[in-house]
């Protein structure tokens, strides 16, 4: 890993970072490429989020379906863990909750492929500070 | 396969399933039918909006439509107008409160601004264990500009501008806390990270050390470029281990950048962080404590002055922030402190990360602009109470906050309301309590835990809490007396008053917001020894109602003491004396003929 020396180091890596997560949210690259998040802190581990990321890799591999299934922090609905969030290119990114296997496999199979919606939706309710 | 081309999304929260959100997905299902537009839209039920009070709440994708307060009967409306024709129904659209105009879309709506996530900015949004997507959210930055571009007197300014204070529950100004620092002369000084979150029910600093480790690194770095610390410690409990682990790995992962090390960003700043681990005493999170739990002395406090600012880890200025204030520092550099200062109340400014728990449904973890009043947080963003029952408090500040109840409903939340109010804002954790709940109850739980908590240097707080432990033991025994109520608070204020730090100074808050709001509740456990909530064993009484009664001796044969007695088919009967309240014979009866009083 090269060290980052000045500010226009940090400009330069952060462009390349930022253009590549765009490159992956707005699949220009590639269609198909469908991204989940898995809320992993403790108490999301502690409710089996780490079967469910598991559960999902090996899902989306036998259904052939190219997706970057990563982990992220406490996505702050503590009632509803697992909670995954799930974004398929071209449309707005949903958070799922209570997330089991037999639920992740259902979103799969009808959010992921067929565009259609599963209940337990969460809707998000805050504002980001970026807009 | 149905190709849908719009959703129809119908809260299912609690609020909104108890005003028939249920019936109206049904009939929002039928009217699909029947127009047959089953394969181009989909009806769902979700989870809570959090905008409860205009429940029940449809949204329309892919257009954002939201519409509020809707009834079952308007699901034909809905249909016919907006799916077939096209058309807005403009009389349930949410009208704007100023000016009263109906809002289409869902992202221009005001409530998406009851939450802002600042401190909680990455939280569930980047991967934690990868540095490059914080780099990609601005990450580093804020370190870049004080570094580059600013002199450490100009980036304390900019801080104390912002207005921000401490969130661990002092409220002291950080860039004030800052500044102290910056101007104690010694040969070595220090950054703190306080991550010892002790708090029955708070776990804010954990969720954004294990979502977003390195926005608390870059702020360490920022505050050791300010003072003039070259090394960081974070003071974390031990029964933290994930994280721990996110945290090394950021620590890890920064170091190989070279944002940790030696000259960083080319200039001659260096910064280093170690690990330090606390094994999770309460007491650890007051700064003094912590500081000499870190010099492997034992965790107790000492007398202030002189601050850890001036004299702190190994007698060396220290300044001591906690996780989540630390969290907010990136966002005021690179936002600017008027951005941060836009935000909440005269006095209190930015937004405060609450951990809501109790007898609530819509249990986790948000982050709110001060000044938003704990109605919104509860019954809006919170989803009201469990099960439909009546708020009766909520608990603020932990063991050293006090209950506030209904009347305190509308109270703007920022530091100095919560502490007129008779409670703390403390680090934010949130309990909600109900009518089931029983006050005094409550304040001996938290009397018990600070009392498993007093390191036991000072008197008042070793043996004062014990013995006001023993009096509300002795009251939710039924033994108490008038008098107790008066010797509670004349103690309760001694304690106050001659404890040596915050743990003593605080502990018996819990106790006196019980006196003040819920008199009536302790009065009827000393004068009639009842509990209005039925909570306290020993002053509840089980009977079986001998009409109900079949006799089929499942109570019998599961009392666990033998206290019931009874012949086959004929009714039974509890003897009080040996009754220890264990309550199996009201759960194990088919026939509900076991009343409790």
């Amino acid at each position: 890993m090269n060290k980052i020396k000045s500010l226009d180091d940090l400009r330069q890596l952060r462009e390349g970072m930022q253009a590549k997560i765009k490159l992956r949210e707005s699949g220009n690259n590639s269609e198909n490429i469908v991204r989940i998040k898995v809320a992993m802190s403790t108490c999301g581990i502690a409710s089996g989020a780490k079967e469910i990321m598991n559960f999902l890799m090996d899902e989306l591999e036998q259904k052939a379906i190219e997706a970057v299934v990563s982990q992220t922090g406490c996505m702050g609905y503590c009632y509803a863990e697992p909670t995954i969030e799930v974004t398929v290119p071209g449309r707005e990114p949903i958070v799922f909750g209570d997330v089991d296997k037999f639920r992740a496999a259902e979103i799969i199979e009808k959010y992921i492929i067929h565009n259609e919606l599963v209940d337990g939706i969460l809707p998000v309710n805050y504002r980001s500070i970026d807009n | 396969m149905a190709d849908y081309k719009m959703h129809l999304l119908v809260c299912g929260g609690t609020g909104c399933n108890a005003s028939d959100s249920e019936q109206i997905r049904d009939n929002l299902l039928t009217e699909v039918e029947k127009h047959d537009l089953n394969d181009e839209v989909q009806v769902v039920m979700t989870g809570c909006f959090g905008f409860c009070e205009k429940g029940p709440i449809v949204k329309i994708l892919p257009d954002n439509t939201f519409y509020v307060q809707v009834k079952p009967e308007d699901a034909s409306t809905i249909v016919e107008e907006h799916l077939i024709k096209g058309r807005k129904v403009e009389r349930l659209l949410y009208k704007d409160p100023e000016n009263n105009e109906p809002i289409s879309d869902s992202k221009h709506m005001e409530f998406y601004k009851k939450q802002v996530r600042i401190a909680l900015r990455n939280c569930g949004f980047i991967n934690p264990e990868n540095i490059d997507e914080y780099i990609a959210r601005d990450g580093y930055a804020a370190l870049a500009k004080c570094l580059g571009e600013r002199t450490p007197q100009q980036v304390i300014d900019e801080i104390k501008l912002s207005g921000q204070r401490g969130r661990g529950g002092g409220g002291f100004p950080t860039g004030l806390k800052w500044e102290i620092t910056s101007k104690s002369v010694a040969d070595q000084k220090y950054v703190v990270c306080n991550a010892d979150e002790g708090d029955p029910g708070a776990f804010m600093d954990r969720s954004i050390l294990e979502g977003d480790p390195h926005s608390v690194i870059e702020a360490m770095a920022i505050c050791g470029y300010c003072t003039g610390s070259t090394k960081g410690l974070v003071y974390i409990r031990a029964e933290y281990p994930l994280a721990i682990q996110r945290l090394k790995t950021a620590i890890k992962q920064a170091r190989e950048y070279g944002l940790l090390g030696d000259e960083i960003f080319g200039t001659p700043f260096s910064f280093d962080i170690t690990l330090r681990y606390g094994a999770g005493a309460f007491v650890c999170g007051e700064e003094t404590a912590l500081i000499h739990s870190m010099e492997g002395l034992r965790g107790e406090p000492t007398f202030k002055p002189p601050f850890p600012s001036e004299s702190g880890y190994l007698g060396k200025p220290t300044t001591v922030n906690n996780v989540e204030t630390l969290a907010s520092i990136p966002v005021i550099i690179n936002k600017g402190a008027a951005f941060f200062n836009s935000i909440g109340t005269a006095k209190s400014k930015g937004t405060k990360v609450f951990a809501l728990a109790g007898k609530i449904n819509n249990v986790g973890l948000i982050e709110v602009p001060m000044g938003t009043t704990l109605r919104e947080v509860i019954f809006d963003i919170g989803g009201g109470i469990k099960g439909g029952k009546k708020f009766k408090a909520v608990q603020t500040g932990g063991p050293s906050g006090g209950c506030l109840t209904n009347s305190f409903l509308d109270t703007p939340i920022d530091y100095d309301n919560l502490i007129s109010a008779g409670s703390m804002m403390g680090s934010g954790g949130m309990i909600v309590m109900d009518e089931d709940d029983c006050m005094v109850s409550i304040a001996k739980f938290y009397l018990e835990f600070t009392l498993d908590e007093s390191c036991g240097k000072c008197t008042p707080c070793r043996i004062g809490n014990k013995r006001l432990f023993e009096i509300l033991d002795k009251i939710t025994k039924g033994l108490g007396t008038e008098e107790d109520l008066s010797r509670l608070r004349s103690l309760c204020k001694v304690i106050k008053d001659t404890s040596l730090c915050g743990l003593g100074q605080t502990s018996p808050n819990p106790i006196l917001s019980t006196l003040d709001n819920f008199y009536d509740e302790y009065l009827a456990h000393v004068k009639e020894h009842k509990c209005p909530a039925g909570q306290c064993k020993s002053l509840v009484k089980y009977t079986i109602n001998h009409d109900k009664c079949t006799g089929c001796t499942l109570c019998f044969r599961n009392c666990p003491v033998g206290a019931i007695a009874g012949e086959k088919r004929a009714p039974h009967t509890i003897d009080n004396s040996i009754c220890i309240k264990c309550g199996v014979c009201y759960d194990k009866c088919k026939f509900d003929a076991i009343s409790v009083s």
